[in-house]
């Protein structure tokens, strides 16, 4: 039995090398392929580099070159990224708080509310909100599209529902004798939501950002119809599909872009790895 | 100011931001876009849309791209929810065995999910296009070397269903972990004592105890591969072409492309929107109908 067992899992284990490497194979064809010269990629797509040395003069090429705006993409991904994580997070936790802790119809109707954006696709919003961003530019002067603000406040809206679900069923369970106490100790509500209930709902942040921070990163679609692509702002899938829709394929260049596109998320993702395994079968299951 | 107004000043303080950009980019555009889609819309600014009631569903259901596109995006569907299924349940029955490293080929399986659909959608093209040839040509298979997978309509949209399923999978697995850990050991073991074999214990005891990730994992698959857009634009950008009775039609242009390319490609806008809304009507009840089916699986067994 015991050597039958041995065996089994033997077998078992193999199965799974085989399954990781064939998993992990368009990584490496990634890697070897970003420090190729055109020429090389084309007469040779896998076999291993010549020399190393070329994936530093690609990442110089991807970095510098005007066509493709590299860097200030990263700068305009980690900004609006950072900025869409926070608010969603803090506006979504205090919307769900009040939400819970008032009991009445306006409050049932609004989270109602924010439950059906659960079901509404992309798809079927997304024209006519370029079409009011446009109209509120003309009838305010506040620009939306092409701008840091737009953007973000579209993500905040894209996000919330989803978050202001999961908070409002984590905030149900934290008793309310909590936040009685507190106010006999002299505590006013925004006291109480910033100094007692953000600190409790910590796990469920992690996972809110983790969710929307792949999201938010590595969304096309709507920072296409929000920035434009090749405008003055964009994200990193922008400029990648800017450069790799306009020019004839340069693959050598194109997978130093996708490599470098990439690898911010995969080495976040090493870092932080238990957290978001946790966070996100935490989220995925509710 | 009493208690009870700065209480309610409170909550709509407190309710403002989350709920007004949510109105703004979400419930204000849905209900202009349920207009725009029984009126000629333009997009233009200052034009005023003319009412024309049904016109623009009739033209979609007479249109022979947009049925194209509506079957080929329920086969990806169905095609996809079984491989990302299958596939998933597979890795997740693996990395919760006695293996050593189990975490590290879960991280592993799961990293393709961090990769953006569009720039999985390059890494697949240059796959498809020069690495699966070269393959070929290095072990000397002719076959291989000329598989344009790429090229011919059936087999692109399985290359659609392959890049899809290597990004998704590792997600849902991560649901099947957490489903497959709840099973109760002693159930295992007792059926083991009992004679049980390794399929009847899988059939009898472990597919029942987690009926209830199935659920979520087909309506997780099945919502995110109606809406696939991502890894289409960049992997066939809805090529290549294929002939449906006797109309030239873009072979993987699935709905979501469809929606897009009516409105900006054929600068279509009002038509682009009714189609968009009858999108949203079909995927809620196609999903709506999938969780109902499935509870109700889930409590026969």
């Amino acid at each position: 039995m015991a050597r039958k067992r041995k065996i089994i899992t033997l077998i078992l284990t193999l199965i799974t090398i085989v399954l990781f490497i064939i998993t992990m194979s368009p990584f490496f064809i990634v890697i070897i392929n970003s420090a190729k010269a055109s020429l090389e990629i084309i007469t040779n797509p896998i076999s291993m580099p010549d020399h190393w040395g070329q994936l530093v003069e690609n990442i110089k090429t991807i970095w510098s070159k005007p066509t493709i705006r590299y860097s200030s993409s990263v700068f305009s991904s980690v900004i609006i990224t950072l900025f869409s994580l926070t608010t969603i997070t803090l506006f979504s936790a205090m919307a769900a708080w009040v939400l819970v802790r008032t009991k009445s119809k306006i409050s049932t109707i609004i989270f109602l509310l924010f439950l059906s954006g659960l079901i509404i696709p992309f798809q079927v919003v997304m024209f006519p909100l370029v079409a009011l961003f446009r109209i509120i530019k003309e009838t305010t002067g506040v620009s939306m599209l092409r701008t840091y603000h737009g953007m973000i406040m579209a993500y905040i809206g894209f996000g919330a529902p989803l978050a202001v679900f999961m908070f409002h069923g984590f905030i149900k369970s934290i008793p309310k004798e909590l936040e009685e106490a507190a106010t006999i100790d002299g505590c006013s509500k925004p006291q109480i939501f910033f100094k007692i209930i953000m600190p409790i709902l910590k796990p469920i942040v992690v996972t809110i950002i983790i969710l929307n921070g792949i999201w938010i990163w590595n969304d096309f679609l709507l920072p296409s119809l929000v920035l434009g692509v090749g405008q003055d702002i964009q994200t990193i899938p922008l400029a990648i599909r800017n450069f790799a829709g306009s020019f004839v394929k340069k693959w050598d260049l194109i997978m130093t872009a996708v490599l470098m596109a990439a690898a911010p998320v995969i080495v976040g993702f090493l870092f932080a790895q238990k957290h978001i395994i946790k966070g996100m079968v935490s989220g995925s299951i509710k | 100011m009493n208690r009870y107004t700065k209480d309610k000043l409170i909550f709509w303080l407190f309710l403002a931001p989350a709920l007004l950009s949510f109105l703004l980019v979400v419930i204000v555009p849905f209900f202009m876009g349920l207009y725009y889609s029984f009126t000629d819309w333009t997009a233009v600014a200052g034009e005023t849309p003319n009412f024309l009631g049904f016109a623009n569903y009739a033209n979609m259901f007479s249109d022979i791209a947009f049925r194209y596109s509506f079957l080929r995006t329920f086969l990806f569907t169905l095609l996809s929810v079984i491989s990302i299924n299958f596939i998933s349940l597979t890795f997740a029955f693996l990395v919760t065995r006695e293996i050593k490293f189990k975490n590290f080929y879960r991280a592993g399986f799961f990293i393709p999910n961090l990769i953006g659909g569009l720039v999985l959608g390059y890494i697949w093209q240059f796959i498809f296009k020069s690495v699966v040839p070269a393959i070929g040509g290095l072990l000397g298979i002719d076959f291989i070397e000329q598989l344009l997978i790429l090229a011919e309509p059936n087999l692109t949209l399985f290359g659609l269903i392959f890049a899809f399923t290597w990004q998704y999978a590792g997600y849902i697995m991560m649901i099947y972990i957490a489903a497959l850990l709840n099973v109760p050991q002693e159930l295992l073991e007792a059926s083991e004592i009992d004679g049980a074999n390794f399929l009847q214990k899988l059939w009898n005891i472990t597919i029942p105890m987690i009926a209830q990730a199935f659920t979520i994992t087909s309506f997780l698959t099945l919502v995110n591969s109606f809406k696939q857009y991502d890894i289409i634009i960049a992997l066939t950008n809805g090529g290549p072409a294929d002939i449906y009775q006797d109309h030239i039609v873009n072979s993987t242009e699935l709905l979501a492309v469809h929606i897009y390319n009516v409105a900006f490609k054929y600068n279509n806008m009002a038509e682009g929107q009714a189609r968009a809304i009858v999108f949203f009507i079909v995927l809620s009840f196609v999903s709506i109908g999938q969780v109902y089916f499935s509870k109700k699986r889930e409590v026969e067994m």
